[in-house]
Order: C-alpha cells, then sequence, then structure tokens
C-alpha cells in the first residue's frame, strides 16, 4: 500500500463500479416499486407509498394460491439443499482415491451442468410419462402419476445443484493438506474419526457454502423444473406465470417477498462462514475436541 | 487388498451422485433420443418408429429454397443473440476479472468485491428479468429520461419485449458466469510475469496481449463454454424479455411440449444437443477444463 495507483486503476474502478450499478440497479428498483401507492403503477413515478401489494399477495388477492406455491418451494429447497451438501461431500471425498468411474461421473456432472436445462427438464418429464404408461399397463388400479414435487421435481434439481456441489468440493480438496488425515491415522484415528474430527472441521466453511448453492439454485430454479414438476407449480413457475398477466405491482411485491427469502439465506449463511472462519483462526483445527 | 478397499469405500461414497445422474439425467437424455424417433398424433405419443418428429421440424427447408425456412431462420436468429451475448458477457466479464485479479491488493476486498458480484446470481433469475419493466418499458425511466431531455418524441418501443432487451437480460444474468472462471485463472498468473514484461519495456496493452489473454485463456474458454450452453437452450428469458414474441432454439421445443408433440419437441432437442455439444468440443480442443479446477 502506499504505492501510487496508475491511472488504469481509476478507470477500471469506474467500470466496475457501473456494473455493480447494472447488476443492483434494476433489481433495486422493483423493490422501491412493490411500496407503490394503492393507485400506483408498474413504472415509476411512486404514487404515494403503501403495502397494499403486499397485502393482496397475502390475501392471495389476484394471485392464485401464491402461499401453497411458496411453501412448496421452501420445502423443495430445503431438502435440495440438504441433498446436495450429502451427496456433494460424499462424493468429494470419493475423488481423493481412485475408483472405477470417476473419470465419468466427473463429465457427466459437468455435462448435467452445461445440457440446456430444456432437455433436461424434457426428459425427465418424458421419463414420468413413459414410467406412468408402464405402470397402467400393468393394470395397477387407481394410479395417476409418479411425477411430482419430491420424484421427478426433486431430481430436476439435483442435475442443477450437484455439478456446483462436487466443483466446490474439488476446489476445497485442492488446497487441502492431506498430510492432516495421515497424522490422525498415525494417532489411531478411524476413517470416520478422522472425517469427523479433523476433515469435517476444516471444511464446514466451504460445505456451507455447498447448502448455499443448493438451496438459493433451487429455490429459484425455473427452467428444468418447467417440464418436470407435474400438475403443482414451484414459486419461480407462478412467477413466470404471472409476467404475462399481472398489470399491477403485486408481482413487484412478490419479487420482492421472494428476493427477501434468498438474501435472508445468503446473509445468514454467509455470516456462518465468517463465523466459523473466525473460530478456525482462533482455536486452530478443531481436531479431537469432539474426543475429550 | 487394501488399495482394492479403499477403491471400493470410495465408489460407495461417490455411489449416491452416480445414482441420481443416471435416473434423472442419462436415462432422460436416452429417452429423449428414443423418443424423437417415435411417431405422434393430436394428443400423444406412439410408440413406433417414425421420423416424423425431423421431417416436421425441416418442412420447407428444400421446397422453399432459397428462401429459408422457419428452423433455420430460428436457429440463426438464436447464434446471433448468442454471439451477442457472448461477445459483451466476454467484454464485461474479462474487464471485471481483471480489475479483481490485478487492481484489487488486499485478499479480504477481492472476496468481499467477488461477493458482491455473485450475490444477484443467487436471487430469482425471473425477478431479475421484470426488474427492467419499470426502466424500459413504455412509461418507464429510460424513455421518460430521454424524453424529458427532449432527445425523443414518442417513447422508444424496441426497449423491452424485443431482441435489444433479451440480449440485455441474457449479458445482465450470465456476466458471472464469465467472470468467475477469467478471475479463476487471472489469479494463477505469476505476477513477476507481468513485472518482467514492463522491466522488458512492454507497454500495458502489449502486456494484456501477449501475457494475460494466453494465460487467461483457460477461464475465457470454461466461461464461453457456460454462456454459449445456456443461451442456446435458453427459453425463459427469451420468452419473458421478448413478450413471448421471438423465437429460439429452446423456444421451438417448448412450443411443441405445449402442443403436446412430445416426438417432434424430442427431435428438437436432439438438433440443439448436436449444436451445442459441436460448438463445446470445438471450445474444449483449447483447453482441459479438468487441469483447471
Amino acid at each position: 500500500m502506499g504505492e501510487k495507483r496508475p491511472r488504469s486503476f481509476y478507470f477500471l474502478a469506474l467500470f466496475f463500479v457501473a456494473y455493480v450499478l447494472f447488476l443492483y440497479g434494476p433489481m433495486f428498483a422493483i423493490y422501491i416499486l412493490s411500496f407503490q401507492g394503492p393507485d400506483g403503477g408498474l413504472t415509476f413515478p411512486m404514487n404515494g407509498v403503501s403495502l397494499v401489494w403486499f397485502e393482496r399477495v397475502f390475501s392471495g388477492g389476484g394471485i392464485v394460491n401464491i402461499g401453497a406455491a411458496f411453501k412448496r418451494s421452501l420445502e423443495l429447497g430445503f431438502v435440495v439443499m440438504v441433498l446436495t451438501v450429502l451427496l456433494s461431500v460424499s462424493a468429494g471425498m470419493a475423488f481423493r482415491k481412485p475408483f472405477r468411474g470417476a473419470t465419468v461421473l466427473f463429465y457427466v456432472a459437468i455435462a448435467s451442468l452445461i445440457m440446456p436445462s430444456i432437455i433436461t427438464s424434457l426428459g425427465i418429464g418424458l421419463e414420468f410419462r413413459l414410467l406412468d404408461d408402464f405402470i397402467n399397463g400393468l393394470g395397477v388400479e387407481g394410479w395417476t402419476t409418479a411425477m411430482g414435487l419430491f420424484t421427478s421435481g426433486l431430481g430436476a434439481h439435483l442435475t442443477w445443484t450437484l455439478p456446483f456441489g462436487l466443483l466446490i468440493m474439488f476446489a476445497i480438496f485442492n488446497r487441502f493438506d492431506g498430510r492432516l488425515e495421515e497424522a490422525a491415522r498415525d494417532l489411531g484415528a478411524t476413517p470416520w474419526q478422522t472425517f469427523r474430527h479433523v476433515v469435517l472441521p476444516i471444511i464446514l466453511p466451504s460445505v456451507v457454502g455447498i447448502g448455499l448453492f443448493g438451496f438459493t439454485l433451487s429455490w429459484d430454479e425455473l427452467a428444468r423444473s418447467s417440464q418436470a414438476i407435474g400438475s403443482v407449480n414451484t414459486l419461480p413457475l407462478e412467477l413466470q406465470g404471472l409476467t404475462t398477466t399481472v398489470t399491477k405491482p403485486d408481482i413487484y411485491a412478490l419479487g420482492t417477498l421472494t428476493s427477501a427469502v434468498s438474501f435472508l439465506v445468503i446473509f445468514t449463511a454467509l455470516i456462518v462462514i465468517l463465523v466459523l472462519q473466525a473460530r478456525q483462526r482462533r482455536q486452530g483445527s478443531d481436531a479431537g475436541k469432539g474426543m475429550v | 487388498m487394501t488399495q482394492n478397499r479403499r477403491s471400493f469405500i470410495a465408489w460407495l461414497q461417490a455411489a449416491p451422485m452416480m445414482l441420481v445422474f443416471a435416473a434423472f439425467f442419462l436415462l432422460p437424455l436416452l429417452f429423449v433420443v428414443i423418443v424423437s424417433a417415435w411417431d405422434y398424433n393430436e394428443y400423444e405419443m406412439v410408440p413406433a418408429f417414425s421420423l416424423r418428429g425431423y421431417t416436421d421440424t425441416f418442412e420447407g427447408c428444400v421446397v422453399d429454397l432459397p428462401e429459408l425456412c422457419t428452423i433455420l431462420k430460428t436457429y440463426l436468429k438464436t447464434l446471433e443473440m448468442c454471439v451477442l451475448t457472448w461477445g459483451l458477457t466476454l467484454l464485461i466479464g474479462f474487464t471485471v476479472a481483471y480489475f479483481l485479479a490485478f487492481h484489487i491488493r488486499s485478499r479480504t476486498w477481492q472476496i468481499v468485491l467477488t461477493l458482491i458480484c455473485t450475490i444477484p446470481f443467487w436471487t430469482s433469475n425471473v425477478i431479475r428479468m421484470i426488474a427492467w419493466i419499470p426502466l424500459l418499458g413504455r412509461n418507464g425511466l429510460v424513455n421518460k429520461g430521454l424524453q424529458g431531455m427532449g432527445l425523443i418524441q414518442q417513447p422508444l418501443e424496441w426497449l423491452l419485449f424485443s431482441e435489444f432487451s433479451v440480449v440485455l437480460a441474457l449479458v445482465h444474468l450470465f456476466t458471472l458466469f464469465m467472470v468467475v472462471p477469467i478471475f479463476n485463472s487471472m489469479i494463477r498468473i505469476d505476477k513477476r510475469l507481468i513485472e518482467a514484461a514492463y522491466d522488458a519495456g512492454a507497454s500495458g496493452w502489449q502486456t494484456l496481449v501477449n501475457i494475460v489473454i494466453p494465460l487467461a485463456k483457460p477461464g475465457i474458454v470454461i466461461g464461453s463454454i457456460f454462456v454459449i450452453t445456456i443461451v442456446m437452450g435458453d427459453f425463459v428469458t427469451v420468452g419473458v424479455m421478448g413478450g413471448q414474441q421471438i423465437a429460439s432454439a429452446g423456444k421451438i421445443i417448448e412450443t411443441r411440449l405445449n402442443a403436446l408433440q412430445f416426438p417432434a419437441a424430442a427431435a428438437n432437442a436432439v438438433i440443439l444437443l448436436g449444436i451445442t455439444i459441436l460448438i463445446i468440443s470445438s471450445l474444449t480442443r483449447i483447453v482441459d477444463i479438468r487441469k483447471e479446477l
């Protein structure tokens, strides 16, 4: 520090500020407009300030059963988050040793990440339709469909969140000092004890990060759910439907509420990560604490 | 023996993820390919071999020559939006990543600023799209502002529900996919290389072109793969920001699905998949992804 900044710094800093404004400006415009007065429209100026549009969302007036969609998306997001963390950490541990199919799994995960979502969604939709046809063909009484939020919908979301989880695990273990585990083993720790008391405490902040990706990506997921969710809709699907029909600011109020959930989760996760990191710095590793 | 056992345990640890991908990614892809060669009528698919899905898609492509048929026009339009979005996200993403990697000296600030760029990615895309309405609409801030300054008499109609707004929204949503991989490549560049270039008399521009860009190439390629595949298959952004009036490769599939023409939708998905794979494989020839993580 103290070194003089080159002129390019100020130019690039200005560019960066402009980019951040571009990122956040429009979002904040709708957060403000969701407090539009009762006679206000979809655009500025504000015609008074009120909570009318939030009331309308909560009372369900004008918008069909948004509360139920809200609850469904929360539940699904939570399940996706838990599964993403468990499966990613487990697979991440696996990739530290050679095993059959490691390369295939890696490329499949990458393919799942960059596959155009409409194709994945269509495929899952077809899969469940054919499954239904098959079960009906067997003559099962009263069978309707296997498609649903926690079957096809859950699967569709996992194809999107798991690759992120796996890549984060790779990033963690590329910087992980394997000697810590060897030391634990030499001291007589079982593999589970090594994981529980040595590895997990060290990677925990990043694992929280995986959870953050798991929930937020599911909470906002739209393209992959579109054909794979069955008869009920998630919140983003309802929102997308509303974009073509709603002409009042209640859609902004709903947007503000949805974003509030996102921000709540994001900041909670970031604070937890900071606290965990601070604790690591203060105490070093937590290794062994649990066994004393 | 222990080696075998360790590798078996590793396999068990990876098995749940493998199962999920097998059931919800590989198998569905297989069904897409199979169903694309099935027959269909007005309301359901018929499991009998037929290439109708494909022939319907390319209807008129030979007869109407030299006029372009609908599918080709749509793909050209999609490619055009794709190239525009790619160019803009690359330019913006590279500049932002360069600033973060080379001009921000403290690690903490790097993390904070990267987070500021990432937080919108964790919020809803649909909301980030409709957020443009109060700005770009007929009575939006931009039109009001321009009219207030007396620059235009009538509100500009092409600001919203147009190709302009689609590309704008795509850039807005997906520049981060460029920033992160490029930044990741750039922070690994040994700073001494750049000092050496300056000492040897290179200008800032020469350093950028001869040192930074070649070394950031892996990040550029990875970011490009993300952006290109997203835009090629996109139907949500094109739908919402195009006012459901603009056709794209992804939108065709959605339209076919709404008409319950599953084999035709699947045939279009196979075509889209083929083109996407073609683009990716030519890009991966430039860089080995796995080495870059």
